[in-house]
């Protein structure tokens, strides 16, 4: 961020300021005062209220609005403050605060412009639509988002009413009922901003903005329409896609978000008291705690990883399997150096098609992609275990093979270099036997499909050295994944409470109950996929390996899964497990309707298996139990986490 | 003038895949980018350590035209790393060794990758000059009538393509494609088509030895890192051996081939030359200095190069004039050499090049020597085969003899060689290599 040039003395705020350059256009930089991040607390707010009230009495030629912080625009409300209200009043004295600011700031008399660079989320999104223009710059970090609903609660500040009328109610309403954020590019092009423009002439353009105040773009016919006299059947569309993904009594901030618009234009104060759409009611609603908790949850999973200051540049991955292919990519796609090592380079395609995939869908300039594929490289010899700061092993369950091959790499690693393997079955102490210094191995423990889930497992073994686990959740996180420090006990924490779960589901299977009805009561229950499908996905084989490690080996298997493995029918990747796979989907009969009972009857291993293992310390806290198993295993989110869930429902 | 110690440390080269009608696979930075960041993997030091990187082709396509650049940045040899490309048709690669050591004699570099590329299957097709000029013409007219007039006068005639590789491999002096000049020396040396066909058929039969006795795979016996990286296109498709490879070719296969450069009349046809090929090849060059600072386990060092200019219309003796002086320098006759590479242009002009050395004639007038220079022993030439089974994607051979050369000593417990290329516009360079 360049000074503009002056006219005025710059006027300082705690956590804003003000200039005013020659052409007369003031000039806010906003600069959150003890934090790297912009947010709205009330302090904040009352004083944005109190800029905007001297300047509609100054007057100037226009206002710029832009952030002081290297690290985006706005993230929205202090989430911080906002998990500590306690009481009803107080939430609705926040949303009333900015409600009346930004309002005040869409009804100045003059250009507004807000030049967005970086995240511009939530309530920053909100600022920026009460402007007159938005300019987005066209920087990897810059996007917008109105994630409110995946705290339970809705924009609040004018979003409701606002973003509809600037997308379309059909763009607006997919905005804000999953909270999905879109780059600058595509803001553009969807209309929510006016211009997209590089970094270099970002001031540039926003000062021309002002001088020129262009006509704003008026919503094209179809969409003024929709927002018009089809809005009840757009309501009626958009409510109908709803219930297919949520439940409103489990999730009901979509549901109050879509009402606010149909009925009340946005307004959070229209909603008469008791209606669910209301703050009040949402503000109330177990699951908002729930999902605020989880936010929490998640936050603190990023801040284990900055325990060390551990960087990555280069990593080596041994075994180019669907795991370790994949870990490399995304290691690769995050920026950093990859060797991928297997015993053949036909061994290695398959890694590198998935590869060039995964950028081809996620980075969406085509250099950028590229760069991706040419930072991961194939590695028949291991040569490139000499340069890297973090080896992952991912070779099969093998425990000779495991043993031998980190005694190789001992030898030639890096002093520095973290020692991993992705292990999910074998003691991390048996493999780490075989180094000369046991405390370098960690274990990181990825779960499939690995470009999708966050959650890595962090296994400290026995003699595994406390900095060297840190190292490890470190570069999780130097990979936007999210650690779990777990014990190296069977199972560890995800695979140990999915297995009794599982393992009720083949039994409810065997005594007739059918698999659709199981997998049904689980979804009901806020699952995201049945145990059943689950168990197809993952594939039979691997589960009856898993489940016959954690068992001990004494344990009968199942008929039901049994059978199918005699028959060959391993899941999803052989084309029939207890489902048949068409085209990558399970073909379900009707099934009956699941009632609580069997909810409960499903579900109750694995809440017990989770509070053994919490009791068994094989993770540190309750809290990190309910973070591994909700990102984990997908365990309902609105529920708070299972132990979070057994604590309130008194078991 | 005592020269420096010019060690190569390793190399590696893609697959020579041949061109098949259609655009390859693989542009030619991803080439030298597959090829080259396996081989800097490998490297005890890191690539942001390179001096320079330097490049060799003779066709860059238009979106990457210093290619040497673009590459080292995609290989993550870092912003501050150098790259360039040099060009000297078909020894462009040889030249970007040369250059290399250029740098280290003078003390600029100490570590250098330097190389060879082309997408020959990528070569573009031009324009005719007839449609450029309708097309000014086109964009010219400003009114609808004008306009109309203008495209009344364009003729179907004026779509036909030019093929920008024929323009590329015809010399621009003497209006010869480079097929023409092969036509000469054979003239000249009286080489028959059967001797031709029968050369061509011993270099498919050498490259399949040594495909089939793992000789591209490397050698870590005597140090050897794998010639030949494996490369993967965008589908994940795995492209790990040089494919223009023909195990069926025979005398009777190949005598079926019409003439293709001299039509009907001629001896040169598509399966006695070398083929049109993408590749790449790149090798580590360092210094004293360099091998010590790094630790650097070195193969072989280039004791000697040479450069030489003849008439176009005869571009094909290049090698001879290249490596004669070479020989003289270091009084040594040709049989001395433990092994010998010569670029495969034309099974005419390697047949050539041994006759002219044979030659009183050819030795004395055009060489300077006294006599002729003697009788090539063939069991030291080319033992591995060359361009007509392997391919020659022009920008990437001249590294490729040396890399190869290097291999093929060490394998055979050789200490000296020479690798020679011929040149297109007349010239040759040649390469003095010995094993460490």
């Amino acid at each position: 961020m360049k000074p503009v040039d002056n006219l005025s003395p710059v006027e300082e705020y705690r956590h804003f300021r003000l200039e005013t350059d020659r052409d007369g256009i003031a000039w806010l930089t906003f600069d959150r005062a003890g934090s790297s991040t912009n947010t709205f607390s009330t302090e904040v707010m009352r004083e944005l209220n109190t800029v905007l009230d001297v300047l509609a009495t100054r007057k100037p030629r226009g206002l710029v609005i832009r952030s002081g912080k290297s690290s985006g625009f706005i993230a929205g409300a202090d989430v911080e403050e906002f998990t500590r209200i306690e009481s009803t009043a107080d939430a609705l004295a926040i949303v009333r605060r900015g409600w009346d600011t930004l309002n005040k700031l869409a009804a100045m008399p003059f250009s507004t412009v807000a030049l967005v660079r970086g995240f511009c989320m939530g309530g920053g999104l909100e600022l920026a639509l009460a402007c007159r223009y938005r300019i987005a710059v066209d920087e990897p970090g810059t996007r917008f988002a109105l994630p409110e609903v995946t705290l339970g609660i809705l924009p609040g500040w004018g979003g409701v009413m606002r973003l509809p009328r600037v997308i379309g109610p059909n763009a607006a309403l997919d905005m804000m009922m999953t909270g999905r954020s879109v780059d600058a590019r595509r803001a553009k092009r969807m209309g929510l901003v006016d211009a997209s423009v590089p970094t270099r002439v970002m001031d540039n353009s926003a000062r021309i903005m002002v001088l020129e105040a262009p006509k704003p773009r008026e919503l094209p016919l179809k969409d003024r329409l929709m927002n018009g006299r089809l809005k009840t059947l757009v309501a009626k569309i958009a409510l109908r896609q709803l219930e297919k993904k949520a439940r409103r009594e489990h999730y009901p901030a979509p549901y109050a978000i879509l009402e606010l618009w149909l009925k009340h234009d946005g307004d959070p104060f229209a909603p008469p008291e008791g209606d669910p759409a209301s703050i009040a009611c949402l503000a109330q609603h177990p699951t908002t705690r729930s999902l605020i908790r989880i936010f929490g949850l998640q936050e603190r999973m990023k801040s284990l990883g900055k325990e060390s200051d551990f960087a990555a540049k280069r990593v080596h991955v041994v075994g180019a399997g669907t795991m370790g292919g994949d870990i490399a990519a995304v290691c690769a796609m995050r920026g950093l150096t990859v060797t991928l090592q297997d015993q053949s380079a036909e061994r290695l395609a398959p890694a590198m098609k998935r590869a060039a995939a995964l950028f081809g869908k996620r980075v969406r300039d085509k250099l950028r992609a590229r760069d991706a594929m040419d930072r991961l490289i194939p590695d028949v010899s291991g040569d490139g275990a000499r340069h890297a700061d973090v080896i992952i092993e991912a070779i099969f369950e093998n425990l000779e093979a495991k043993r031998a091959l980190f005694a190789r790499l001992e030898k030639i690693a890096r002093p520095t270099a973290i020692l991993a393997t992705n292990t999910s079955s074998l003691k991390l102490a048996d493999i780490g036997e075989a180094l000369a210094d046991p405390a370098r191995l960690v274990g990181l423990h990825f779960f499939n499909p690995v470009p999708q889930l966050q959650l890595v497992e962090v296994v400290a073994g026995e003699r595994t050295g406390r900095e060297w686990a840190k190292k490890g959740a470190a570069f999780v996180r130097q990979i936007d994944k999210l650690p779990l420090p777990v014990k190296d006990s069977p199972g560890f924490l995800v695979n140990r409470v999915l297995g009794p779960y599982l393992l009720q589901a083949f039994k409810l299977v065997d005594e007739g109950v059918a698999k659709e009805t199981v997998d049904a009561a689980a979804t009901r229950f806020g699952m995201p996929m049945g145990p059943i499908e689950l168990a197809d996905t993952v594939g039979l084989d691997i589960c009856a390996a898993a489940g016959k490690s954690l068992a001990g080996g004494d344990a009968a298997m199942p008929k039901s899964l049994a059978t199918l493995i005699d028959a060959g029918k391993l899941g999803k990747k052989s084309g029939e497990g207890f489902y048949r796979w068409v085209d990558g989907k399970p073909r379900k009969g009707p099934g009956g309707e699941p009632s609580d009972a069997l909810a409960n009857r499903l579900i109750e291993p694995y809440l017990a298996e989770a509070k053994k293992a919490v009791e068994e310390g094989v993770v540190a806290d309750a809290d990190l139990a309910d973070a591994g198993l909700v990102f984990g295993t997908g365990f309902a989110p609105f529920r708070g986490g299972p132990l979070h869930y057994m604590a309130r429902r008194g078991s | 003038m005592t020269r420096k110690t010019i060690y190569v440390v390793d190399g590696a080269r893609t697959p020579f895949l041949k061109a098949r009608n259609r655009p390859g696979p693989f542009s030619a930075s991803d080439l030298a980018t597959q090829a080259g960041k396996q081989l800097l993997a490998r490297q005890p030091f890191a690539p942001d350590e390179l001096d320079e990187v330097i490049l060799g082709c003779a066709a860059p396509a238009v979106d990457e035209v210093n290619i040497g650049r673009v590459v080292a940045l995609r290989m993550g040899c870092g912003q501050k790393v150098p790259g360039w490309t040099v060009m000297r048709n078909c020894a462009s690669g040889m030249q970007a060794l040369d250059s290399a050591i250029a740098n280290m004699e003078v003390g600029r570099s100490e570590l250098v990758l330097a190389g060879g590329v082309d997408a020959l299957s990528r070569a573009p097709l031009l324009l005719s000059e007839a449609m450029v000029n309708w097309l000014s013409d086109f964009y010219a007219a400003r009114t609808l009538p004008r306009k109309a007039a203008v495209v009344a006068k364009l003729r179907l005639a004026y779509l036909a393509p030019v093929l920008g590789i024929m323009k590329g491999l015809t010399d621009p002096n003497v209006g010869l494609i480079m097929g023409q000049t092969a036509e000469n020396l054979a003239y000249r040396f009286g080489l028959s088509r059967t001797q031709q066909d029968e050369y061509a058929v011993r270099s498919h039969q050498r490259v399949a030895r040594a495909q089939d006795e793992g000789w591209f795979a490397g050698d870590p016996q005597h140090g050897l890192a794998a010639e030949v990286a494996p490369i993967f296109d965008e589908a994940g498709k795995l492209y790990k051996d040089d494919d223009g490879l023909r195990r069926d070719s025979s005398i009777e296969n190949l005598a079926k081939l019409k003439p293709f450069f001299d039509r009907k009349y001629g001896t040169v046809t598509a399966g006695n030359s070398s083929q049109v090929t993408d590749g790449a090849a790149w090798l580590v060059l360092a210094t004293e200095d360099a091998v010590k600072r790094h630790g650097l386990a070195p193969v072989g060092r280039i004791a000697d190069s040479q450069w030489a200019a003849l008439d176009p219309a005869q571009m094909g003796l290049g090698p001879v004039h290249a490596a004669t002086p070479i020989l003289r320098r270091h009084r040594l006759a040709l049989n001395d050499l433990d092994l010998w590479e010569i670029n495969e242009a034309f099974a005419a002009q390697v047949l050539a090049c041994l006759e002219a050395w044979k030659s009183d004639e050819y030795c004395t007038t055009q060489l300077g020597l006294d006599a002729a220079a003697g009788e090539l022993d063939v069991d030291r030439l080319n033992i591995d085969g060359g361009a007509i089974a392997l391919g020659h994607p022009v920008g990437s051979s001249g590294a490729r003899i040396v890399l190869h050369l290097v291999h093929a000593l060490k394998r055979t417990g050789g200490r000296k060689g020479i690798a020679s290329i011929c040149i297109g516009g007349g010239q040759g360079g040649a390469m003095l290599v010995e094993t460490v």
